[in-house]
């Protein structure tokens, strides 16, 4: 088997928040081969991002890294800025949730995609802004000669994450990692963007991390998910076991809270409680306040990740793959 | 035949607008909401689905009184809605309250829980402090918080709970409608599913309507009897919510739906793919406001605007070609 493309194995981060020093990632372990699609899913705070922020060196000064993050072999962690400067965009490109705020408004956005391909890619000027032409041609902007002209305050928002599409793409990079790229647009124009993400990815056979909250644009679109709940991943499998059998019971339950959008209405089944405060985490499984099935051996320590089969890892001693309610399937 | 609940006539609300840097620019209008009429008897639930400013929120705003109507009016018990401000409205207006997406921006950060659901007793002037005590601490039991919540501030609580809180709010009045504006938006999908459980539950026993905003077809679903699609100020599809979701008969509806992101691992429907974005709400194409991104218009589609038409199933859609192009099963 091919080594991963990249893989994490005890990521952990600390925040300084000056009174105290807070742990939101505690081991994150999680690999990502080459031209692979994986989804990551969670609700708000279960560190999704925060693990592909520190993966990156993104974080700034106050977060404290530790484990290991391995490209090809080269571990990341504690790696001086030049060298991260050089996987950033080139190896690992990373667009977000709010398209027009990762643009700069005062700059032409084919002047913003000409200095990430100067940049990747060691371009003059004139060749930057043919290419930069082509690039808005290849993420479906119309009239690209036109848009490269115009300011992200000029495009909507479907567009304007297109532009970042097509600056991730600039960098050629060998994994995107889109975190929530389509949260803040509308339906139809989510499925716009989706689509180009897939088309990309067969032409380039670029690997995707996705981060999104939404189960149901995760499974169309990757391979594997791995699941986080607190700062953990909780259970990692592909796409037809978690929506099949998931057994841990976070994901069931996360997968029976969503209605069906078919067959007879039933009462959604609800996790009881919230997600614990990352300073306040219960001993033991952080799940098991909030578990049905939890009993004292929950209480006692954290739970390994168990292999249940040889692509299904989950975090829980009482893991049993059950089959998913109807929620998942329709 | 009684009176239904909540009536919206031909409702309208135009907003001008000026177009490009002062002095240079044009006044344009923009056609927030267009024409909507809908009806919702009490106990009974209509969602409102449809894209960013599509006009949902607008009719929410319009409903309670917030904008008046450019044209058309909303009558509640027969009566029409009075213009803002006025006793009679102030009256009224204790039948209908409100639930919005962002709850901590619904409450004063620096007024305890317990006042906060206390204050609309005040307003109204209904009761003693102590009666008014005793129907805050009820509804707050109602909804699923507890007593020792009362003298608390809305950021020691969760997402959920401040949700909670607003709805507590809204419904110490006993109020016989609620409009609810992407109630649950803002929340993580567990908490999601218990605000939706705990808004069916009190419909169930309070026999409360809901007029309840959403962009989840889902959720949707999950809580309306009646369901309206909006595109562009304007309803283009009305119905029954299982047979408009299995059977859409709008294209706008059926590429809405096709969008829907599924677990499914069996085979995926197919998906419509539409072209470009909606248009420039102030500068509405000719005819059908939909025919710029519709794969089935035809020449009479850029010309004439469509009227919602009753169709043989009681489904209210606004197209041409509704009869032609017979409902497409997209699940």
């Amino acid at each position: 088997m091919q080594p991963p493309l990249v893989d994490i194995t005890g990521l952990t981060v600390d925040f300084d928040t000056g009174a105290r020093i807070v742990r939101v990632l505690h081991g994150v372990d999680l690999a990502v081969g080459a031209g692979e699609a994986v989804g990551l899913v969670g609700e708000s705070g279960c560190g999704k991002s925060v693990t592909w922020l520190a993966a990156l060196g993104l974080l700034g000064s106050r977060a404290r890294i530790g484990g290991q993050v391995s490209l090809r072999g080269r571990n990341l962690v504690g790696a001086p800025t030049s060298a991260l400067e050089s996987v950033r965009g080139r190896h690992i490109a990373m667009i977000f949730q709010d398209p027009s705020s990762s643009l700069n408004p005062v700059h032409r956005v084919g002047r913003q995609l000409a200095e990430a391909l100067r940049l990747h890619r060691d371009m003059d000027a004139d060749a930057a802004m043919v290419e930069a032409r082509r690039l808005l041609d290849r993420v479906g902007i119309a009239d690209a000669p036109r848009r490269l002209d115009a300011y992200p305050h000029e495009l909507s928002g479907g567009m304007n994450q297109r532009v970042m599409i097509a600056m991730a793409l600039a960098g050629q990079p060998e994994m995107l990692v889109a975190d929530e790229p389509t949260t803040a647009l509308d339906a139809t124009i989510q499925a716009q963007i989706l689509e180009l993400l897939q088309e990309i990815r067969r032409d380039t056979q670029m690997a995707l991390v996705l981060i999104s909250h939404d189960l149901g644009v995760v499974a169309e679109n990757t391979d594997r998910v791995c699941v986080m709940y607190a700062g953990r991943v909780i259970e990692d499998a592909p796409i037809a076991t978690i929506f099949g059998a998931p057994a841990h019971p976070y994901t069931q339950g996360l997968l029976a809270a969503l209605p069906d959008l078919e067959g007879p209405r039933r009462r959604l089944t609800t996790i009881q409680g919230v997600v614990p405060e990352a300073w306040n985490l219960p001993p033991g499984c952080s799940f098991a306040p909030r578990c049905d099935r939890a009993d004292a051996a929950c209480a006692a320590a954290v739970p390994p990740s168990l292999a249940l089969a040889a692509d299904h890892r989950a975090a829980c001693i009482k893991a049993v793959p059950q089959p998913a309610p109807a929620a998942g399937r329709a | 035949m009684t009176t239904p609940l909540l009536q919206a006539a031909e409702l309208t609300r135009h907003y001008s607008v000026r177009s490009g840097a002062w002095p240079f620019g044009r006044t344009a209008t923009l056609r927030a909401v267009d024409g909507v009429s809908f009806t919702l008897p009490a106990g009974r639930t209509l969602g409102l689905v449809g894209e960013s400013g599509c006009g949902k929120s607008t009719t929410a705003k319009l409903v309670l009184g917030l904008v008046p109507p450019t044209r058309g009016e909303v009558r509640v018990m027969g009566e029409t809605l009075p213009p803002a401000g006025t006793a009679r409205w102030r009256a009224l207006r204790r039948s209908i309250q409100m639930v919005f997406q962002d709850p901590l921006g619904a409450l004063d950060r620096r007024v305890p829980v317990g006042d906060q659901i206390t204050e609309p007793l005040i307003i109204h002037r209904i009761g003693t402090p102590a009666q008014r005590r005793d129907k805050a601490v009820a509804t707050m039991a109602a909804v699923g918080l507890k007593l020792d919540h009362f003298d608390r501030y809305p950021h020691e609580l969760s997402g959920g709970q401040r949700q909670r809180i607003v709805l507590a709010r809204a419904l110490v009045l006993e109020p016989k409608l609620i409009v609810c504006d992407e109630p649950i938006s803002a929340l993580d999908v567990s908490i999601q599913a218990q605000v939706v459980n705990l808004l069916v539950d009190l419909q169930a026993q309070l026999g409360i309507a809901y007029l309840f905003i959403s962009h989840d077809l889902r959720m949707i679903r999950q809580v309306s009897h009646e369901v309206a699609v909006m595109y562009l100020g304007r309803i283009v599809e009305q119905g029954e919510p299982d047979s408009l979701l299995a059977q859409p008969a709008h294209p706008y509806t059926q590429a809405l739906i096709s969008a829907i992101p599924t677990a499914s691992t069996r085979t995926r429907r197919g998906r419509i793919i539409l072209k470009g974005d909606p248009p420039n709400p102030i500068d509405l194409p000719s005819g059908c406001a939909f025919h710029t991104r519709c794969a089935f218009a035809v020449a009479r589609c850029r010309t004439e605007t469509p009227a919602l038409r009753v169709m043989a199933d009681g489904r209210r859609v606004a197209c041409h070609l509704a009869d032609t192009n017979s409902p497409r099963a997209v699940a």
